[in-house]
């Protein structure tokens, strides 16, 4: 299933994580390459450059994958991650700046009908205030 | 003139794993309560591996450093500081003069700035490195001067209000506290000025 855009949760809390993620799946379905992470290396609040590559992995699509953040660090560690692919994987991974929840859902139900990733994210950031 | 990579490292992460608790308490004040736990996690990461690291040359073993605390920080300090000393052995040879080691900090200061996408004044790390980087850089610095430029710059970060970081969120109210992460850096650079002067 690869003509669908991923979408990447990455929360500080794994149970946000999880619980973003069980949205999704209710409100938008199973056909969105779809995957989440949150904690840090020994499991408490924070996120992992680790957990964030093994997430872009699961979720991965030729069309691209969309990562939904929740606060400051995960959105440095996400650049990271990124940084770290392959080179011809790094431009078709984004983060959104958008919120995590509305977010994610918003950004699932874009990638659903088979948007382009650019048009995942500008769908996920026009929650956002400029 | 420069001391084994060993004593150094051994030497910085004792300070923070001595300093866990004063940073953590930091961190509370203006952010999540994470930096001093966190920092010493990637720290007891690199210490792990701190064999395989000193056998690589210095521009490896900096680089294996940095990206053990990018894997293992959890945090916005593992980027932050792992791109540090990632650019820091992208940029030094592998037997440094004092020059060298002023301008690859310069550059290393210049991508954490990126990687942050901060700037000096906005009471954060930089607030201690860039100051401390220009005093090197004036090729004249004394070990005394450093650790005093380092621990007058953490200082200076307290009235400063946070624009990046977590901090940033509490506006006004981060006003009258040191910044976490200034603090670290400070840290680090003290544990470096106290070995250096042990060799000299």
């Amino acid at each position: 299933m690869t003509d669908r855009v991923g979408i990447v949760i990455l929360s500080h809390s794994p149970d946000v994580a999880r619980g973003t993620a069980d949205m999704v799946r209710q409100m938008v379905g199973c056909d969105v390459p779809l995957s989440f992470c949150g904690g840090n290396p020994d499991g408490g609040l924070g996120t992992s450059v680790e957990k964030i590559l093994k997430a872009i992995d699961e979720a991965w699509s030729d069309k691209g994958v969309a990562i939904l953040v929740d606060l400051g660090g995960a959105e440095t560690n996400s650049e990271m991650a990124i940084e770290m692919l392959d080179p011809d994987r790094q431009a078709r991974v984004v983060v959104c700046n958008a919120p995590i929840v509305e977010g994610a859902v918003m950004a699932a139900t874009e990638a659903w009908g088979g948007a382009s990733l650019e048009d995942v994210r500008r769908t996920a950031e026009e929650l956002s205030p400029p | 003139m420069i001391p084994d990579l060993k004593t150094l490292i051994e030497a910085v992460a004792a300070t923070i794993s001595a300093h866990a608790e004063e940073l953590t308490a930091l961190d509370s004040a203006i952010g999540d309560a994470d930096h001093g736990l966190n920092m010493k996690r990637g720290f007891d990461a690199v210490l792990a591996e701190i064999g395989n690291i000193t056998a690589k040359p210095l521009p490896e073993a900096l680089r294996a450093v940095g990206m053990a605390l990018v894997m293992k920080v959890g945090g916005a300090s593992g980027p932050l500081y792992g791109t540090l000393f990632m650019s820091l052995g992208k940029e030094l040879p592998a037997d440094p003069a004092l020059p060298d080691m002023a301008k690859a900090l310069k550059s290393a200061i210049a991508a954490v700035k990126q990687r942050g996408k901060a700037d000096f004044g906005n009471k954060t790390m930089l607030d201690v490195l860039g100051p401390v980087s220009d005093l090197l850089a004036n090729g004249k610095a004394s070990l005394a001067g450093i650790r005093a430029k380092a621990k007058a710059s953490a200082e200076a970060t307290i009235p400063m209000k946070a624009i990046r970081g977590r901090a940033s969120f509490l506006g006004e109210r981060s006003i009258g506290h040191m910044d976490p992460g200034a603090r670290s850096s400070e840290l680090m650079i003290e544990a470096i000025c106290d070995v250096v002067e042990e060799r000299v």
